[in-house]
């Protein structure tokens, strides 16, 4: 018998009576729930569509489509990146898992910024608001709730990977002192990188790319730029090997379960962006005929 | 593998308490759990009785003024809210709680401290849509159904639909977490054998209800979200003149609140498909009848929403469809009761109290779905819309369905939890007290409401010819008080007084009553193996194979180190904590100190997880008796792996 334990079945749990384990049979249904809770705020998008009272704005002029294809297809590239750390540590190779959650975070961030920037646009350029109007209302409610749940996931994503860390024989809470530093350097260094990064494409479509806007930008956001690379030499420093840790191929169906929503979220956001964005150009809103 | 000891870093130790306050507030046992939803439930529906005995104070007489016309309407908007939410759904829970790893033959469910954290943010939940009463603002007063546009500032610009959709939203919340662990339990933790056509029915109900929950709660998880918007952020899904439209609430309301009736109902059919057979001396007449029509029942449940807003204009398609889907659904409903008669048809019937409800269970609940389907024919909804009528349907299902299914339930499973039995006399007195005061407080409204008195009247005049019929469902009312009064008080008596009862007094056929009363807090000391349907039944009567599996069980656990159980902790009650103090502070309008609040839980969370399920091992055949002082385990403070251990 304990010659066969040492081969584990990634799928299967024998100490359950349908063999699934528990987890993941209880994150299948969290995400059948789920899927009701986006399904009302599609349909309250979609049916308020057919309906747009005066000075509704229209959502084909407003839209930015380029970009929004290009984060849907980051979004995706994420999925990819999620399916490998899964798999990384189902062989139980740690390292290749967090290279692959940390690429994982890094697009679900890209997603982020790129709905950032949308929504600023929306707001300060275009004047939609969610008080404004019911357009405004119904996009942003249900963008901004998809939005909130890539946070959550990507929020996710950096607890698992420092909880990587935990070493083997750790003895009394320094670890845990270790991982809050880790996690502070870590949001230090992605808000950083972030508004540094948003900085920059304001200020070039503001002005374009050339050398008085590259002064004007490194005299305001220089200290930014400074400070987000301090900050992943940081995370650089507190990423090193030392030592074995305790996580391995026991933690799959934790990672797998977190995996399971990232690619829900992932789905998700197929369906928005089909309904609420290219919906718009085959059959533009309006009065139902 | 080996784990090394860890001592965790935490901000609470972990707690050891196994009696006394502590041992409550940090319990992760199923069995304590669910006691304690019982007792809060228990509070509440005494809570909404009383507000019910108010309006039928308040329309004993034509052009009575006791009370005003706005406290009213709080009373019934609070009314329905408390029976609903926190009478009707808890109790159903804390049956889930106490029974169903009983009857599959587990020892705990599949997130014990996922299980607490429910029942702690019920109560927070239950705190917030209640803080009202105590404030200038005034308890919610838009109705149990909050239909739009009278939740929004123009209507209601005090706080009191704040706290109704902040308060409805945390309940939410527990319902879908308990539902997640109830479906994850009762799918991966029955015993060796217990095949799902071998569940008892209840645990078959509670698992469809689970699932209801869970995909009907998000509907006005987000109806409610948009309200609190509008109110909250000044968007404008209800707000007509931005282009809103109220009806849209109606529509996401009743998507959830059409499936949440057979939320309310289905543990009922539950309680009375355990209790029927019992007392008839045989098994269910057509189990997996029964066990189908349930999930059938579930599933129409969730096309026929609209039945409520036949007066709303839908057109003939709409109408006809939902009409035709709610005349459907009475079918699998019948199906059930047809299956309950079976049951009884030539069965040693033995007339205990649990019995008597139950039987006034199957005639009350008949008796609403027979008006249910006169109410699927939309022209003839169209006349009963709005009346006394729709009030005396509603409550011929909730009471005289749901209620008498969970009166016949606490008194049948009173002796397992607290090992005496109700007192059988008073228990008899009580049934008769409820049974008459029901039909009277009810039967005279199904006239009432075809004679023209609308629902939600603060007062009427005296020449309506309401007077006479409005003063018997008084009288019925008062006369049902008195019976839950007996009902209540004969249960506390009976917990000090009572008979002591042995481990199966009533001859049962499911697992629960293979165990001593009350149940130790392991539950099993060997792990059953489950052979046919009524699975205690097999064992009473294969006592030689049972015994010589269970010595298997017991020594092939014991070679594991024994019954594992998992530690208390302190986290499911400080996150719950922390988000009433985020509901409370979000429904003033203090964001800041929301989100405070919310960063508290959200951090107590985090520490849940790193904490991990802990445990420790028990001994109870070497303890002899004391059998709980358990060891700890070594590694306890393992983190929140998968690691089979």
């Amino acid at each position: 018998m304990s010659v066969a334990a040492v081969t584990i079945d990634h799928h299967g749990d024998p100490s359950t009576a349908t063999g699934i384990p528990n987890k993941k049979l209880l994150f299948w249904a969290f995400l059948a729930s789920d899927c009701m809770f986006f399904g009302t705020l599609i349909s309250t998008h979609l049916v308020y569509r057919l309906h747009p009272p005066p000075g509704n704005p229209v959502p084909t002029q407003i839209f930015n489509i380029e970009l929004m294809s290009f984060s849907t297809f980051i979004l995706l590239m994420s999925s990819l990146m999620m399916a490998l750390a899964v798999n990384a540590i189902q062989r139980g190779n740690v390292r290749s898992m967090r290279s692959s959650l940390l690429v994982t975070i890094a697009f679900g961030l890209i997603f982020l910024g790129c709905q950032v920037f949308e929504f600023n646009d929306f707001v300060f350029e275009k004047h939609v608001t969610i008080t404004n109007s019911i357009f405004g209302s119904t996009f942003f409610t249900l963008t901004g709730t998809h939005g909130t749940h890539v946070a959550i996931g990507v929020l996710w994503l950096t607890l698992m990977y420092i909880r990587s860390f935990k070493p083997a024989t750790a003895v009394g809470g320094g670890w845990v002192m270790r991982a809050v530093v880790h996690l502070l350097v870590f949001a230090a260094a992605v808000l950083l990188a972030m508004y540094a990064t948003l900085g920059f494409a304001h200020a070039a479509l503001a002005s374009g790319v050339n050398w008085t806007m590259l002064a004007a930008y490194s005299s305001s956001y220089g200290s930014a730029v400074g400070g987000a690379f301090l900050a992943a030499g940081g995370l650089r420093v507190l990423g090193m090997e030392q030592g074995p840790v305790d996580f391995d191929v026991r933690n799959a169906d934790d990672v797998e379960s977190m995996g399971l929503y990232w690619h829900f979220v992932d789905i998700v956001w197929i369906v928005i962006f089909t309904a609420v964005y290219l919906l718009e150009y085959v059959f533009p809103a309006g009065p139902v005929r | 593998m080996t784990t090394l000891p860890v001592k965790p870093f935490l901000l609470f130790r972990r707690p050891t308490a196994r009696t006394g306050l502590i041992a409550w507030l940090t319990t992760v046992d199923h069995k304590k759990i669910g006691v304690m939803y019982g007792l809060f439930a228990l509070s509440f529906f005494l809570l909404g009785g009383v507000e019910a005995l108010v309006i039928r104070t308040q329309l004993i007489v034509p052009n009575n003024h006791l009370i005003s016309a706005h406290f009213y309407s709080e009373l019934f908007t609070m009314h329905g809210t408390t029976m609903i939410f926190l009478a009707v759904m808890p109790l159903n829970s804390a049956f889930f709680n106490l029974l169903v790893p009983l009857q599959i033959g587990a020892r705990d469910v599949a997130f014990p401290r996922l299980n607490a954290f429910s029942l702690w943010i019920f109560v927070a939940g239950a705190v917030i849509l209640n803080v009202g009463w105590f404030i200038k603002a005034g308890a919610p007063a838009a109705g149990w159904f909050g239909y739009a546009p009278l939740t929004s500032k123009t209507y209601t610009p005090d706080i009191s639909a704040d706290l109704w959709t902040v308060g409805l939203q945390v309940l939410g919340l527990s319902s879908i977490v308990g539902s997640l662990n109830f479906i994850t339990t009762i799918i991966n933790l029955r015993a060796p054998g217990m095949t799902m056509m071998r569940l008892p029915v209840f645990c078959w109900m509670a698992l469809i209800t689970s699932f209801l929950l869970i995909l009907a709660l998000p509907s006005i998880a987000i109806a409610l979200i948009e309200v609190i918007f509008d109110r909250h952020f000044g968007t404008s899904f209800f707000e007509v003149s931005n282009g809103g439209q109220p009806i849209l609430w109606q529509h996401l309301f009743w998507i959830f609140g059409h499936p949440e009736v057979y939320i309310l109902i289905l543990p009922a059919m539950g309680y009375v498909s355990e209790i029927l057979p019992t007392f008839s001396g045989k098994p269910l007449f057509g189990y997996p009848i029964v066990v189908f029509s349930g999930a059938l029942i579930g599933f129409i449940g969730f096309g026929v929403w609209s039945h409520h807003m036949f007066t709303t204009g839908m057109g003939t398609v709409a109408t006809s469809a939902f009409a035709l889907a709610t005349m459907a659904i009475a079918v699998p409903t019948g199906v059930k009761i047809f299956n309950w008669i079976g049951t009884l048809w030539g069965g040693q019937l033995r007339l205990r109290t649990p019995m008597m409800f139950a039987l006034g269970f199957l005639w009350l609940f008949m008796m609403g779905g027979f008006s249910g389907i006169m109410h699927s024919a939309a022209p003839a909804d169209s006349q009963q819309h709005n009346s006394y009528f729709v009030v005396a349907h509603f409550h011929y299902v909730l009471i005289g369905g749901a209620t008498f299914g969970l009166l016949a339930a606490m008194h049948y499973w009173f002796p397992k939890f607290f090992g005496r039995l109700v007192d059988e006399f008073w228990g008899k007195v009580s049934f008769w007290t409820i049974f008459v005061g029901f039909n009277a407080t009810f039967f005279p409204m199904h006239f009432l409401g075809l004679n023209g008195m609308p629902r939600r009247t603060w007062t009427y005049d005296s020449n309506m010819g309401w007077n006479g019929a409005n003063f018997v469902s008084t009288m019925g009312a008062y006369l049902l008080g008195v019976g839950v009064l007996i009902y209540v008080v004969t249960l506390l008596w009976s917990y000090f007084k009572g008979r002591a009862a042995g481990p199966d007094p009533w001859d049962a056929r499911t697992l629960e009553w293979s165990i001593p009363s009350p149940p130790p807090v392991y539950n099993f000391a060997a792990i059953p193996m489950v052979h046919a349907r009524d699975a205690w039944w097999y064992e009473k009567h294969h006592p030689e194979e049972t015994a010589r599996e269970q010595t298997a069980h017991v020594r092939e656990e014991a070679a594991h180190g024994g019954i594992h159980l998992p530690d208390q902790s302190w986290y499911p009650l400080a996150s719950a904590g922390s988000l009433l103090v985020a509901g409370l502070f979000f429904a003033v309008s203090n964001y800041p100190a929301a989100i405070g609040a919310v960063v508290v839980m959200v951090a107590a969370i985090y520490l849940w997880s790193l904490e991990g399920p802990g445990g420790y091992h028990l001994h109870p055949e070497g303890a002899a008796g004391s059998g709980l002082a358990g060891a700890p385990e070594p590694g306890s403070g393992h983190e929140n792996s998968s690691s089979p251990s």
